[in-house]
């Protein structure tokens, strides 16, 4: 039940709710919950109605890309 | 689709269970490892992992079904509510077939004239109170705390806005304290917990030092194959080195410090009590009940709730299998007279209920 999904946010109201684009399906969102700014192309993970988290993009593409090169690179 | 795809590549997956076994072969003894949250358990089945661990790799499913755990005598409770006159009960729709005592459910009740509403959020009934003014509209707050920062912002919402009309019967639960009460349960012994993503992103990893603290492993983890591999091969590391940390695997839905703001939202509306769960009991400051200034948007203050005596579904070994004791296909009704048409227990019933996710992926 703890599902969240991540989407990019395409719009926010004056109400503080943001439409978010999952793959093509849209969404509508409360943003009182995130903990940090966010603003128009922000990827968020939403839970339940809200969204509760922004995703760093660049920090989750460097992860992917040392794991990357672990795998390949036989370091452990 | 972003942040999906790429935690699914194969490639990267192969090379994930490769040092997964390698490692494993490192390690003479038995290693049990128990994922703590039912999206775990729904996708470890769907993606087949438990099959692909070497023999001396050990997965099993905890108490992280927010549905499975509600007490059976909370779905009495909520089975009273939605029957009251003039009531609109909303609730998640994974909570509608779960039996109570009787056998009752919230979908049979609806079947025979209460007004029951599947919602996707809590804040869905600001807009069924505002359409509704001459009726109550009664929310089932059940969830982690995840979901419970939801909870309280409608709550919050609707005290704003002066709705008299909602509320909400509180039932939500905190994962750490039951993680607590999992490590000190001697009948278990577990060497390394995937921690779950989603409720991490608002709690952080402080919350699971008791784990380490306890000599055992601690990975927060996502929900896509890499993910749960990566998960694993963490824990199998730790255990290697004997380097006992709170690693985060899920980076790019958690924070180490969670999302304060969420937490304070909380815990403004709601204060820590002691709560039962099916399965492990009472555990001491592991639910959470509505303060005195938001009490007018208690269900449980608001209506009067006759005392129930609720008795335990016979057979069922749900208990059991949310603390990891015994596997589905220990019970004796598993797939005979309990199956997901046909549900004896909660567990049966949610497809992140451990008995489901057995059901269709073994
Ligand atoms: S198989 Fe059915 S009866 Fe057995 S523990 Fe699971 S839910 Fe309960």
């Amino acid at each position: 039940m703890c599902i969240g999904f991540p989407g990019k946010i395409v719009s926010i109201d004056q109400d503080n709710y943001a439409i978010i684009d999952i793959s093509g399906t849209r969404r509508e969102v409360c943003l009182d919950l995130i903990d940090e700014p966010v603003t128009i192309g922000d990827y968020v993970i939403s839970h339940a109605g809200y969204a509760i988290h922004r995703i760093d993009e660049e920090l989750a593409k460097d992860k992917l890309d040392l794991l990357k090169e672990l795998l390949e690179n036989e370091i452990h | 689709m972003k942040f999906i795809d790429e935690y699914r590549d194969p490639s990267l997956a192969k090379g994930l269970l490769d040092r997964i076994v390698k490692l494993s072969k490192q390690i003479n003894e038995t290693v049990t490892i128990m994922e703590v949250c039912g999206s775990h358990t729904y996708a470890i089945g769907r993606f087949g992992v438990r099959k692909m661990m070497p023999e001396n790799i050990r997965l099993v499913s905890g108490p992280g079904c927010p549905v499975c755990v509600t007490s059976i005598h909370d779905v009495d409770v909520a089975l009273h509510l939605a029957a009251q006159k003039n009531v609109i009960f909303a609730t998640f729709g994974d909570m509608l077939r779960v039996p109570g005592t009787h056998g009752n459910s919230l979908q049979k009740i609806r079947a025979a004239g209460a007004d029951i509403r599947v919602v996707a959020s809590a804040a869905d009934c600001i807009t069924l109170a505002e359409a509704n003014k001459n009726r109550e509209v009664i929310f089932m707050g059940i969830g982690f705390e995840t979901t419970t920062p939801t909870i309280a912002a409608t709550i919050m919402a609707c005290c704003k806005k002066g709705i008299p009309n909602f509320s909400v019967f509180s039932a939500p639960k905190l994962i750490p304290p039951a993680v607590k009460a999992l490590i000190e349960d001697p009948s278990l012994n577990i060497d390394g917990f995937l921690c779950p993503g989603h409720v991490s992103t608002i709690i952080g990893a402080n919350a699971y030092e008791i784990i380490v603290q306890a000599g055992r492993a601690a990975v927060i983890t996502g929900f896509e194959p890499v993910d749960i591999l990566e998960g694993i091969f963490m824990i199998l590391t730790q255990i290697v080195e004997d380097k006992k940390t709170v690693a985060i695997q899920y980076s790019r839905g958690v924070k180490p410090e969670g999302n304060p703001r969420a937490r304070e939202v909380m815990m403004s509306v709601f204060y820590p009590g002691p709560s039962e769960w099916r399965g492990l009991g009472i555990i001491p400051e592991s639910g959470l009940a509505i303060k005195e200034t938001y009490q007018a948007f208690d269900a449980l203050k608001k209506f009067t709730v006759p005392e129930t005596h609720s008795v335990e579904i016979k057979g069922c070994c749900c208990g059991n299998i949310l603390r990891g004791v015994i596997t589905p296909n220990e019970c004796p009704l598993f797939r005979r007279t309990c199956t997901p048409l046909n549900p004896v227990g909660p567990c049966m019933v949610s497809s992140e209920g451990t008995c489901a996710a057995y059901y269709k992926y073994h």
